[in-house]
C-alpha cells in the first residue's frame, strides 16, 4: 500500500537535502518546466482529488473558477489553510511537523496552476513546533531558489509567506481566514462572489486545506491514473485518517480513500479500551453526524459517508464509548461551537449558547420538559442555509443525530434529574 | 512605548502584508510576548505604528482569544477541553488545577504564576487530554503530570 | 424589470434589487433588521428569510434570506410560509434572548423597529430560562445615550459610522455573543453624522439625548414636513413638538437631497428654535425693549399701529433690508412693502457677488447644478476652496459615496450585485476615488482624497484655470504654473459624471470662475459635468433670486426708516459702517426671533416666527424650492415676518395678504408655488393617528376641548384628523404605517423626489478669461481666510445647547513658522486692529497652512470682521 504523503514524515522533519533526494521538488521542476499552468489544472481535474478539509469539494474544479491570463485583477493568491481546529482532528499538523517541504512544493505547484504569485500558510499559533519547522523550511526553500522571483529558471515567480493566527475556529472558514489575514475580525464573507474571483485583498484567491496540496505533488509526478488507483472508491487518493476516544491506539494512518470506517477502529486503532463499548463514531470532527455503530461498515470517503447521513469531514474520527455520556459529550462540542461562533449572525451567535445551556442544565439534573423539542427546533433552524456560514449547521449535525441515537439518553436526564453517567 | 526590538519586528512582519492592518496581530503578539499581555498604552502604541485608530485595532484585538486584554500570569497554560480531550478527562485536569492554583479557568493563581485558559482543540487528540504550557505541549496528561509541569514551570 | 410570483401572485419589480427590497416596495410586510435602503444587504440578522421555490412544481422549497436574494425574472417566493414564518419568529425569539424588555423607559418605545418586527413575527412567550448578559454603556459626549444591553447585533451602527460615514472612532469589539457596539473608550463620537445612528439604529441603543431632556414619545408628539435651516444645502426634515415645546428632528427622506441621512448640526441645532425654558410663558417673545427707547412702549398689534403712525407718513424715505436666512416670502413681502428700488438683499457685498457670479454660472452656462444625489452618483469630484464638512455637512457624506462610484462600476461589471454590500466592500477594499481636494487647510475628507493641495484662494482659482486649460485648449492658460497633482485632468475627463465643488466659503470671485471653467471645459469635452456651489445660509440662493440692492448701497442710502429683516447686519459689515448706518436712521425697525447686536439697536423689535413657527419657502444651493411648514401652533405675538409686513400693509391702506398661498400667488413664480400643493383639500393631520391627551392636555384652563389653531398656510391640520396616508412627498409630516412605528416605515410612502428646481442651465458659458496672479505673500501680515466649523458658524443652531457643547473656541490657524516668528505658540494670543478696533485671537497651529496665509474661525464677532482680508498680527 502506497502512502505517498506519510512515507518521507520524521518526527524531526527531514531537511531540504534529504527531501531532495526522495524526490522533493521534483514535481515543482516538472510542473514549472514541462507543463502549462492549464495543463497542471486539468491533472488534478482528472485525478479527482477533493478539499481534504472537510468539505471536499473537487480541487481541480475550484481551480477552474480562478480568472486567468494577464488581464485579470493581481497578485492572485494561493493560502494553505493549516488553521486546524476542527475538535478530534490532528492530521495536518502531523503533515506540517513531519514534511514541511512538501506542502511548499505542493503551493509552488498550485499556484503555478492558478498563476498565483503571492502565496500565505495560514497557521494556528499553537502549532509552535510546525511553525518552527516551516519557517525554516521556507527560509531553505528560498534559498535554493523554489521560492521568489523566477523559481528554478522557469518565468514563474512566487513569494510564500507563514502567517501565524491568534486563535479563533471560524479562522478555519475560508472566508473568515481571509478576513483575518487582512488584519480584520474573521468573521466571514457570503459567497458568492467566491474567493476565487474576489478574494484576499479582493483579489482572485484560492485557501486549500494542507493535506489537499501534499496531495498535488504527487500526482504531477505520477500522473492522475496512479493517484485514482491508490483509493479504494471512485475517488481518488489515500486520506489521513484519524481515531481519538476510548480506543487502544489512538493515531492517524495514511490509508486509501474508502477504507471502511470499523477496519481503521479496529485494526489501526487497536479496537475499544478494556472495559468500555463503542456507540457511535463522529466519522470526520465535531461538526459531522454520529454514525452509530451497526454504520460501521461504511466507506470512508465522501460520497459513501454522505449517503450514511454524515460526512467525511476531516476524516478524524472520535469515538464515542458506552461509559461516556451522549449528552455531556454534546455539550461539550456545543460549548465549543458558541464559544467560537464570531458573532456576526444571528441563529448562530444566539442559538448555540442557548442549545449549550440546555444541555449543561440537563447534565446538571435541571432539565425541563420541552427541552428536547428546543433542541430539535435548533436542530432545524440553524442548518445550512439558514445561517451565515457553516459552523453553526456543523454544530448541530451532533446534535440532530444525537436526539435521534440517543433519544432515550436525553429522555432519562430530564426524568431522572440528573446525569445517569455521574 | 514600543521597544526598539518590539518596532522592528513589528515593521518585519509588516514586510509580509500589502497593508499595514493586516499585521496588526502579528504585532499585537510581537508586544505580547515581551509584556505577556496588551495593555490600553501598549494597543495605543500599535495602533499609531500602524495607521490605525484604538477603536479599529481593539476589535481585532478582542476578536482573538490568544491576545490577551488583561493581565496574565507569569506562565499561561491552555487547557484542550475540546471533545476528545474532555472524553479522556479534562475536566479531572481542570478541578485539579483549580485546587492546585487555587484558580479558576481565565484566572491567575494568587502567586501569579500561572493562568489557565480554557482552548480550542489543540490537535492532539490522539495523547488526549493534552494541554500547553507557554509554547510547549503536553500529551496523555494525568494529575500527577500537571504537578510536575506546574513544577518545573515554576 | 422582474416578474416574481410572491405568495402566489405575480409581480413587477425591479430586477436590480434583492427580493426583500423588492417585497417593500411592493408595500408587503416582510421583517428585516441589517438590511438598509441607503446601506444594502449583509446577510446577518436572518430576519427575511422567505421560501423560494425552483419552479411551479416545487412544492417543497427552501428558505432563503430574502436580502441577499436577487429579485430576479421567474422568482417564486413565498412570505407566508408556514416554515419561513416558523424561522423567522425563532430569529426574533433568538434576539430577544437578551433583549432588556425596557420599553416602557426606554426612549425608542412606540417607534421602534424591533418592537415592530417582533409583533410582526408573532413572537410573544419567552421560553429561555437563562441570564441575560449585560454591558457597561459608555459616554458619548452631548448628541446620543448609549444603552448596550438592548443591542440586536444587528452591526447597523458599526456599518453606517464607518462604511459609510467614514469614522474610524466606533467599532465592534468582542465575539460570539459577547459583541459590544461602541468605542474603545468613553468620549465623544467624532463623526459630524453621529446622529444618523439614532435612526440606523433599529431599537434604542443608540437615543437622542437632546430629546431625551424633553422626552415625549413619537405618537404624542405634532410633527411637519421641514426644511432645515442650517445650511444651504436644505436637507428635508420632520420637526416635532407637544405643548408649544420643540422636541426634536428627524431626517425625511429625499432621494434628491439628504436620502436617508443628516448632518449633526441640522439634526441637534434646533433646540433655539424657539425659547425653552421652565415656563415657556414667561418667555414668551414680546417686542423687545431696546437700547433706543424710541418705539418701544409698542407691544404686539400695537408695534404695528406704532409702525404705522410714522410710516404713512414717510413712506418715501422707508427702505428694507432682507435675509438670506428668512424664507422667500418675507423676502418678497418686504420688497413689496418698501418697492424694489429701496429693498436691499442682506448679504454682505462680498456674498452679494459671489453669489450673484454663481447665479449667472448655473443660469447660463452648460454645467448644471448638482443635487446631493447627483453628487453621490458623481464618478470624479474636483473641490476648490471647499471645507465642506463643515460649510455644508451633508454634502461631505454624499462625497463619501461618490469616491466609490468608479469602483462600483468596475465591481458591478464583475457580476456582483450592487445591493450587496458586503461583497462590494470587499471587491472594493479601499479603493476610492478620484477625489481631489485643493482647499487652504485640511479638510476632513482628505482621507478619501486621491489627491490634495494646499493653497492661498488666488493659487487654487490658478490650479483650477489650469486644469481646465489641460482637460480643453479653448480655456484660458495659466503662464508660469505648475501642475502639483498629476493626471487629475485626465482622471476627470475620463469620467463619466464629472463635478466640481467650490462655494462661497473662500470669498473668492477668480475660483468660482475657475469651477466654472472646469466644467465647463468638461462639457465641452462631452462628459456631463455638473457644478456644485455652496452656500452659507439657507435661503442665500433665494435671497440671490430675488435680487436687491447691495447692503453697501443700503447705508449709503436715504433713509428714515429701515425695516431689516431676520438679519444680524454686524455679521454682515464692519462694526463701524453698521453703527454710523443704524446710528443715522431714525427709525430702526427690526424683524427677527434671534437676539443680535443689531437687534439691540433697534428702535422697534417685532419677534418674527422661526422656521417652526411658520410656513414658507427656502431656495437651497442647487436652487430647489422647498417648502417648511409650521409645527408649533401661532402664540401672540410671534408671527411669519411676511405677516408682520403684511399688516404693516394693510396698516399703510395697501392690500396685504391673509395666507401663504396669497404671498405666493402675489409672488407670481408658478414653480415656487409649486414646491408644494397649496392650502386646500383634504386637511393632513400633524399629529399621528395615537396622539393621547387630545380632549384632556388643556383641561386645567378649560374642560372644552379647544377646536385645534387654525391654519391657513399648508394643507396641514393641528389635528390627529384628516388623511394622511396618500400625502404627496412635500407633505409628509413624519413616517408611520400600521404596524411600521419607526422610522423604517419610511418605505412604505412615495419615494418620489419634492422641491422645484428654479435653475436649469442655459448653453452660454464662455470661459472665464482673467487669471489671477499668484498669491504673494507680505511681511508682517497675512491672508486671513474664514475657517468654518460646523457647531458655531452657522447662527441659528450657535446657542442650541447641544451644539453649544460641541463648539469650538474660536482660534487664529497659524503656520507653526510664522507663530514662532510672532513669538507666540498653541494657545498663545495675538491681536490685530480692524476697523478701529482691536481682535484678540487665540492661536491654533495648522502646519499645512500655505504660506502667508493664516485662518480665522467664523464665529460670533468675526463675521463682520470681512474675511478673507490681510491682517497684520502682532503678539498679544
Amino acid at each position: 500500500m502506497e502512502r505517498p504523503l506519510t512515507k518521507n514524515l520524521r518526527s524531526d522533519a527531514p531537511d531540504l537535502a534529504e527531501t531532495e533526494r526522495v524526490g522533493g521538488y521534483q514535481a515543482a521542476r516538472k510542473a514549472l518546466r514541462e507543463m502549462r499552468p492549464a495543463d497542471v489544472i486539468d491533472l488534478v481535474k482528472r485525478s479527482g482529488l477533493r478539499g481534504r478539509g472537510g468539505a471536499g469539494f473537487p480541487t481541480g474544479a475550484k481551480w477552474s473558477f480562478v480568472p486567468m491570463g494577464s488581464d485579470v485583477p493581481h497578485p492572485k493568491y494561493l493560502i494553505a489553510n493549516a488553521d486546524e481546529m476542527e475538535p478530534g482532528s490532528f492530521k495536518d499538523r502531523l503533515l506540517l511537523e513531519g514534511d514541511p517541504h512538501q506542502l511548499i512544493e505542493g503551493m509552488i505547484v498550485s499556484a503555478y496552476a492558478i498563476e498565483a504569485n503571492v502565496g500565505y500558510i495560514f497557521l494556528r499559533w499553537e502549532y509552535r513546533v510546525a511553525a518552527q519547522r516551516l519557517a525554516l523550511a521556507l527560509r531553505q526553500a528560498y534559498e535554493r531558489g523554489y521560492l521568489g522571483r523566477y523559481i528554478m529558471g522557469s518565468g514563474f515567480s512566487f513569494d510564500l509567506h507563514l502567517h501565524v493566527s491568534a486563535g479563533r475556529y471560524m479562522c478555519g472558514e475560508e472566508t473568515g481566514l481571509l478576513n483575518s489575514l487582512e488584519g480584520k475580525r474573521a468573521v466571514p464573507r457570503s459567497k458568492p462572489p467566491f474567493p476565487q474571483s474576489s478574494g484576499l485583498w479582493g483579489k482572485p484567491t484560492v485557501v486549500q486545506n494542507v493535506e489537499t496540496l501534499c496531495n498535488v505533488p504527487h500526482i504531477v509526478n505520477h500522473g492522475a491514473d496512479w493517484f485514482r488507483t491508490l483509493s479504494l472508491s471512485e475517488e481518488g487518493g489515500t486520506k489521513i485518517f484519524g481515531v481519538s476516544g476510548k480506543v487502544r491506539r489512538p493515531g492517524a494512518w495514511e490509508l486509501p480513500l474508502g477504507t471502511p470506517c470499523r477496519r481503521i477502529l479496529e485494526e489501526h486503532a487497536g479496537g475499544m479500551k478494556d472495559g468500555v463499548r463503542l456507540r457511535a463514531v463522529l466519522p470526520g470532527g465535531a461538526s459531522t453526524a454520529f454514525l452509530a455503530e451497526d454504520q460501521l461498515d461504511v466507506k470512508m470517503d465522501f460520497d459513501s459517508v454522505a449517503r450514511a447521513g454524515s460526512r467525511l469531514g476531516t476524516g478524524t474520527m472520535i469515538a464515542l464509548d458506552d461509559r461516556t455520556c451522549p449528552v455531556g459529550m454534546l455539550a461539550n462540542l456545543e460549548r465549543f461551537f458558541a464559544r467560537e461562533s464570531c458573532g456576526w449572525c444571528t441563529p448562530c451567535r444566539e442559538g448555540l449558547p442557548w442549545v449549550q445551556r440546555i444541555l449543561d442544565s440537563m447534565e446538571e439534573g435541571r432539565g425541563q420538559p420541552g427541552d428536547i423539542e428546543t433542541l430539535q427546533r435548533h436542530g432545524r433552524f440553524l442548518g445550512m442555509g439558514l445561517t451565515f456560514c457553516a459552523l453553526a449547521p456543523g454544530a448541530v449535525e451532533p446534535l440532530r443525530s444525537a436526539l435521534t441515537l440517543f433519544r432515550d439518553d436525553f429522555e432519562r436526564h430530564l426524568r431522572e434529574k440528573r446525569c445517569p453517567w455521574r | 512605548m514600543l521597544t526598539t526590538q518590539e518596532r522592528s519586528a513589528i515593521e518585519e512582519e509588516r514586510e509580509h502584508y500589502p497593508t499595514a492592518r493586516a499585521a496588526c496581530v502579528e504585532a499585537l503578539k510581537v508586544v505580547q510576548r515581551t509584556r505577556g499581555w496588551i495593555s490600553d498604552e501598549a494597543l495605543r502604541d500599535v495602533a499609531d505604528l500602524l495607521k490605525m485608530t484604538l477603536d479599529e485595532l481593539d476589535g481585532v484585538a478582542t476578536f482573538y482569544n490568544l491576545i490577551y486584554r488583561r493581565p496574565v500570569g507569569r506562565r499561561v497554560m491552555l487547557l484542550c477541553d475540546s471533545v476528545s480531550c474532555w472524553i479522556m478527562g479534562c475536566d479531572g485536569l481542570k478541578e485539579h488545577l483549580k485546587m492546585r492554583l487555587g484558580a479558576d479557568l481565565g484566572q491567575t493563581s494568587a502567586d501569579g504564576r500561572f493562568t489557565v485558559l480554557p482552548a480550542a482543540c489543540l490537535g492532539a487528540c490522539d495523547h488526549a487530554p493534552a494541554l500547553m504550557l507557554d509554547e510547549t505541549l503536553y500529551g496523555d496528561v494525568t494529575p500527577q503530570e500537571v504537578d510536575r509541569i506546574l513544577q518545573e514551570g515554576s | 424589470m422582474a416578474r416574481v410570483v410572491i405568495d402566489g401572485k405575480s409581480y413587477e419589480v425591479d430586477g436590480r434589487r434583492n427580493l426583500l427590497h423588492a417585497c417593500l416596495s411592493l408595500k408587503l410586510d416582510l421583517p428585516y433588521f441589517c438590511w438598509h435602503p441607503a446601506m444594502g444587504s449583509v446577510g446577518a440578522c436572518r430576519q427575511c428569510a422567505v421560501k423560494q421555490f425552483k419552479d411551479d412544481r416545487d412544492t417543497a422549497g427552501r428558505l432563503v434570506m430574502a436580502c441577499m436574494t436577487p429579485a430576479a425574472d421567474g422568482t417564486r417566493i413565498s412570505i407566508d410560509d408556514p416554515e419561513a414564518k416558523a424561522f423567522r419568529a425563532s430569529v426574533i425569539e433568538w434576539l430577544m434572548l437578551n433583549h432588556p424588555h425596557d420599553c416602557p423607559v426606554c426612549d425608542e418605545g412606540g417607534e421602534c423597529h424591533l418592537q415592530d418586527m417582533t409583533v410582526m413575527t408573532g413572537h410573544v412567550v419567552r421560553r429561555n430560562r437563562f441570564p441575560k448578559r449585560t454591558y457597561h454603556n459608555q459616554d458619548l459626549g452631548p448628541f446620543l445615550t448609549h444603552e448596550m444591553n438592548r443591542c440586536i447585533q444587528c452591526y447597523r451602527c458599526v456599518r453606517f459610522y464607518r462604511d459609510y460615514a467614514g469614522g474610524r472612532d466606533f467599532d465592534v469589539f468582542g465575539a460570539h455573543d459577547q459583541v459590544y457596539f461602541g468605542r474603545a473608550e468613553d468620549g465623544v463620537l467624532e463623526s459630524e453624522f453621529s446622529g444618523n445612528l439614532v435612526e440606523v439604529c433599529p431599537t434604542g441603543v443608540f437615543t437622542d439625548k437632546t430629546l431625551a431632556r424633553h422626552y415625549t414619545r413619537k405618537w404624542d408628539l405634532q410633527w411637519a414636513p421641514s426644511i432645515c435651516a442650517h445650511c444651504g444645502l436644505g436637507c428635508n426634515t420632520s420637526v416635532a413638538e407637544r405643548g408649544g415645546m420643540l422636541r426634536r428632528v428627524m431626517n425625511r427622506v429625499n432621494p434628491e437631497v439628504n436620502g436617508h441621512f443628516l448632518c449633526d448640526r441640522g439634526r441637534f441645532g434646533y433646540e433655539r428654535a424657539q425659547r425653552v425654558t421652565e415656563d415657556p410663558e414667561k418667555e414668551k417673545r414680546t417686542p423687545e425693549d431696546s437700547e433706543k427707547k424710541g418705539l418701544s412702549e409698542s407691544s404686539g398689534s400695537s408695534g404695528v399701529k406704532r409702525f404705522s403712525e410714522f410710516s404713512g407718513s414717510l413712506c418715501g424715505l422707508l427702505i428694507g433690508i432682507g435675509s438670506p436666512r428668512a424664507s422667500m416670502e418675507s423676502n418678497f413681502a418686504l420688497q413689496t412693502l418698501v418697492g424694489k428700488d429701496h429693498f436691499y438683499s442682506g448679504l454682505s457685498d462680498l456674498d452679494a457677488s459671489l453669489v450673484s457670479l454663481i447665479l449667472d454660472i448655473l443660469r447660463n452656462g452648460p454645467a448644471r447644478a448638482a443635487s446631493l444625489q447627483d453628487v453621490e452618483n458623481a464618478d470624479a469630484v474636483f473641490i476648490l476652496g471647499e471645507d465642506v464638512t463643515n460649510t455644508a455637512p451633508r454634502l461631505a457624506l454624499s462625497l463619501r459615496q461618490s469616491v466609490r462610484q468608479k469602483a462600483l462600476e468596475r465591481i458591478g461589471k464583475g457580476g456582483i450585485p450592487l445591493w450587496h454590500d458586503a461583497a462590494v466592500r470587499e471587491a472594493m477594499q479601499d479603493e476610492h476615488g478620484p477625489l481631489f481636494i485643493a482647499t487652504p487647510y485640511a479638510t476632513r475628507l482628505d482621507d478619501v482624497a486621491t489627491a490634495v493641495w494646499r493653497a492661498a484662494p488666488d493659487d487654487l482659482a490658478r490650479l483650477g484655470l489650469a486644469v481646465a486649460h489641460e482637460i480643453d485648449a479653448e480655456a484660458p492658460a495659466v503662464s508660469g504654473f505648475r501642475m502639483p497633482m498629476n493626471s487629475m485632468a485626465d482622471a476627470l475627463r475620463d469620467a463619466r459624471r464629472p463635478i466640481v465643488v467650490c462655494g462661497t466659503s473662500c470669498g473668492s470671485v477668480p475660483l468660482i470662475q475657475a469651477a466654472a471653467n472646469v466644467a465647463w471645459a468638461l462639457r465641452r469635452q462631452g462628459r456631463a459635468a455638473d457644478l456644485c456651489f455652496t452656500v452659507p445660509e439657507c435661503n442665500t440662493m433665494g435671497a440671490a433670486l430675488l435680487g436687491g440692492g447691495r447692503l453697501g448701497a443700503a447705508f449709503e442710502a436715504e433713509a428714515d426708516t429701515v425695516i431689516i429683516l431676520e438679519n444680524d447686519l454686524y455679521g454682515r459689515a464692519g462694526a463701524a459702517q453698521v453703527d454710523g448706518f443704524l446710528g443715522r436712521v431714525k427709525h430702526v425697525v427690526v424683524l427677527d426671533h434671534l437676539r443680535t447686536r443689531t437687534t439691540s439697536k433697534a428702535h422697534l423689535v417685532l419677534p418674527a416666527a422661526t422656521f417652526a413657527e411658520s410656513s414658507g419657502t427656502t431656495v437651497n444651493n442647487e436652487g430647489r424650492a422647498q417648502r417648511f411648514f409650521q409645527v408649533l401652533p401661532s402664540r401672540e405675538p410671534v408671527m411669519a415676518s411676511w405677516r408682520w409686513i403684511s399688516e404693516m400693509l394693510v396698516a399703510a391702506g395697501r392690500t396685504g395678504w391673509a395666507s401663504l398661498d396669497e404671498v405666493l400667488a402675489a409672488m407670481g413664480d408658478a414653480r415656487i408655488r409649486a414646491a408644494a400643493p397649496p392650502a386646500a383639500g383634504q386637511r393632513i393631520p400633524r399629529r399621528p393617528p395615537r396622539y393621547s391627551g387630545r380632549t384632556a392636555m388643556a383641561a386645567h384652563v378649560s374642560v372644552h376641548e379647544a377646536p385645534p389653531p387654525p391654519d391657513p398656510d399648508s394643507p396641514l391640520a393641528f389635528s390627529m384628523e384628516g388623511f394622511s396616508p396618500e400625502a404627496p412627498p412635500p407633505l409628509t409630516p413624519f413616517f408611520w404605517w400600521p404596524g411600521w412605528n419607526s422610522i423604517q416605515a419610511a418605505h412604505k410612502f412615495a419615494d418620489g423626489p419634492s422641491g422645484v428646481r428654479l435653475i436649469e442651465p442655459g448653453q452660454r458659458g464662455a470661459f472665464f478669461r482673467e487669471v489671477p496672479a499668484p498669491f504673494t505673500p507680505r511681511r508682517g501680515e497675512w491672508w486671513v481666510v474664514p475657517v468654518h466649523h460646523i457647531f458655531g458658524t452657522e447662527e441659528q443652531s450657535a446657542m442650541a445647547p447641544a451644539i453649544v457643547k460641541r463648539s469650538v473656541e474660536p482660534t487664529l490657524a497659524l503656520r507653526p513658522e510664522d507663530a514662532s516668528d510672532l513669538g507666540v505658540s498653541t494657545g498663545g494670543a495675538v491681536q490685530c486692529m480692524l476697523d478701529e478696533r482691536t481682535y484678540r485671537f487665540r492661536v491654533q497651529l495648522r502646519p499645512e497652512l500655505p504660506v502667508g496665509v493664516a485662518g480665522l474661525s467664523l464665529m460670533g464677532a468675526t463675521k463682520g470682521v470681512g474675511l478673507p482680508c490681510w491682517m497684520a498680527l502682532r503678539r498679544a
